[in-house]
């Protein structure tokens, strides 16, 4: 197997995510263009001539190409799964160099850059195992700006779903255009403290206006989108109809004393692409 | 209203912008984020005048090519971050016009009302569409002690805009309008 050439290939999965939206993100600020007008107007448009332009010249359509991460899901009988954290980690090292992505990686202690974009625990990896043989690789490279804005609250089970909403909905005003509205919004309700997070962020892999399965979670996702829109706050938080893109809710079993809520935000530069790497060696990425 | 100005402006020039106005600025602007903004204001004497730029919140992505710098992405990034360090950084280098995004608090307003100075926002995240506003990059300050993102680069922009003024001299901000 070629293991330079998948690193390469998780150079052109970065290469993808930093330069091209997905479409589900393009479309909903198209139709977020269409329902605005005067500043809000203004700030949309920049926003998809940014795009058009990123894409074109192959350029991370934002300087903060955002701390790498992926979610892996491995098929059990992929022959060397004992590779794939190196692969990764080489394909950012090159990634860094080669697209160039900003170096973001700083010491907290020293705050020295370790200016390859890897470093302790970094770029994050979630591993999922699965049946089959290929390795699925979702990038969601994520800003400092919007995560700045995450929000964990350990409620009291009493406030029940209403508590929750207003918790979110609360939060996503006192962020304000802070982390780059039109945003996309992850919610994990339950589950423990970590888990809630990690479920709101999971949940940004779900592409913008797709609803929950659950018609009870697809409900609340409806209303909190409605009532964050009505905030007024618009794109970049200068006014406007649009605050969210989408918003997108799951769930764990809670302990009974807990009811976390872990919100994950996202900028509108929801940037997502995913590879496959097949059992021979051979890659795509869309 | 939409003014093009170039930098750095006059009083007069400052004081006539109001909330919601568009503006496009011609001339030199240098970056700094929070680090730099801690280290400027501790250090006696630096070898660039602030009074004669912009300041930009922004860490950008840069490259070199054939020995010299060249922006590849260059948009805002949080301004917030410098709430703590903005009135004195005004105060002691003269700035005229802040370019950020997502707004400042209080102690900002007041100062921006104090020393004639307004706060501009840019599209968070068209980094591509501001490096293309970019002609020269004219220098950078402290690259090996604080990284790229955190470093004061100093570029030359040509009709960098639009920026929404966001927040006045006159003690008006887009964003408290918005919170009532």
């Amino acid at each position: 197997m070629d293991f330079e050439d998948i690193e390469n290939g998780i150079v052109e999965l970065i290469r993808k995510a930093e330069t091209e939206l997905p479409k589900d993100v393009v479309n909903s600020l198209k139709k977020a263009y269409e329902i605005e007008e005067g500043v809000a107007k203004t700030q949309i448009d920049a926003i998809l001539t940014n795009i058009d332009l990123a894409k074109k010249s192959k350029r991370p359509m934002c300087q903060d190409t955002g701390i790498q991460t992926f979610f892996v899901t491995v098929g059990k009988d992929f022959p060397h799964i004992e590779k794939l954290n190196e692969i990764i980690l080489n394909g950012v090292k090159k990634a860094t160099k080669e697209i160039p992505l900003r170096p973001n990686t700083v010491d907290p202690l020293t705050n020295e850059n370790h200016k390859d974009n890897t470093g302790l625990q970094i770029p994050y990896i979630t591993w999922e195992f699965s049946e089959g043989s290929d390795v699925k690789i979702t990038a969601l490279p994520k800003g400092g700006g919007s995560e700045n804005m995450s929000k964990l609250g350990m409620l009291k089970p009493g406030v029940g779903i209403e508590g929750v909403k207003d918790f979110v909905v609360e939060e996503m005003i006192k962020a304000a255009g802070n982390p780059c509205p039109p945003t996309v919004v992850g919610v994990g309700i339950g589950g423990g403290a970590d888990l809630s997070l990690k479920l709101g962020k999971k949940s940004l892999l779900r592409p913008v206006g797709e609803r929950h399965k659950d018609k009870t979670i697809a409900k609340i996702e409806e209303e909190l989108i409605k009532r964050i829109n009505a905030s007024g706050i618009g794109p970049m938080g200068l006014g406007g109809k649009t605050t969210v893109l989408d918003v997108h809710v799951e769930k764990a079993h809670r302990h009974p004393a807990s009811l976390p809520v872990g919100i994950a935000v996202q900028c509108w530069a929801d940037r997502r692409a995913n590879m496959i790497i097949h059992s021979d060696g051979s890659w795509e990425v869309k | 209203m939409e003014y093009h100005l170039n930098i750095p402006a006059d009083k007069e020039q400052i004081k006539k912008l109001k909330v919601g106005d568009i503006i496009y600025v011609t001339g030199k602007v240098f970056t700094a984020r929070d680090e730099a903004h801690h280290m400027m204001l501790e250090k006696d004497k630096i070898s660039f005048d602030p009074a004669e730029m912009a300041l930009f919140h922004c860490g950008p992505l840069m490259k070199k090519e054939n020995g010299k710098w060249q922006a590849v992405s260059a948009g805002p990034t949080t301004s917030s971050r410098m709430e703590i360090f903005e009135d004195k950084f005004i105060e002691k280098f003269g700035i005229g016009i802040i370019i950020g995004k997502g707004g400042m608090g209080e102690r900002t307003e007041k100062a921006l009302q104090k020393y004639t100075c307004v706060y501009t926002s840019y599209t968070g995240g068209a980094g591509a569409l501001a490096a293309d506003k970019i002609e020269e990059v004219l220098g950078v300050y402290w690259l090996e002690e604080l990284g790229m993102p955190e470093a004061a680069w100093i570029f030359k922009v040509k009709e960098f805009g639009p920026l929404v003024v966001a927040i006045d001299s006159h003690g008006e901000s887009i964003y408290r309008n918005i919170k009532k």
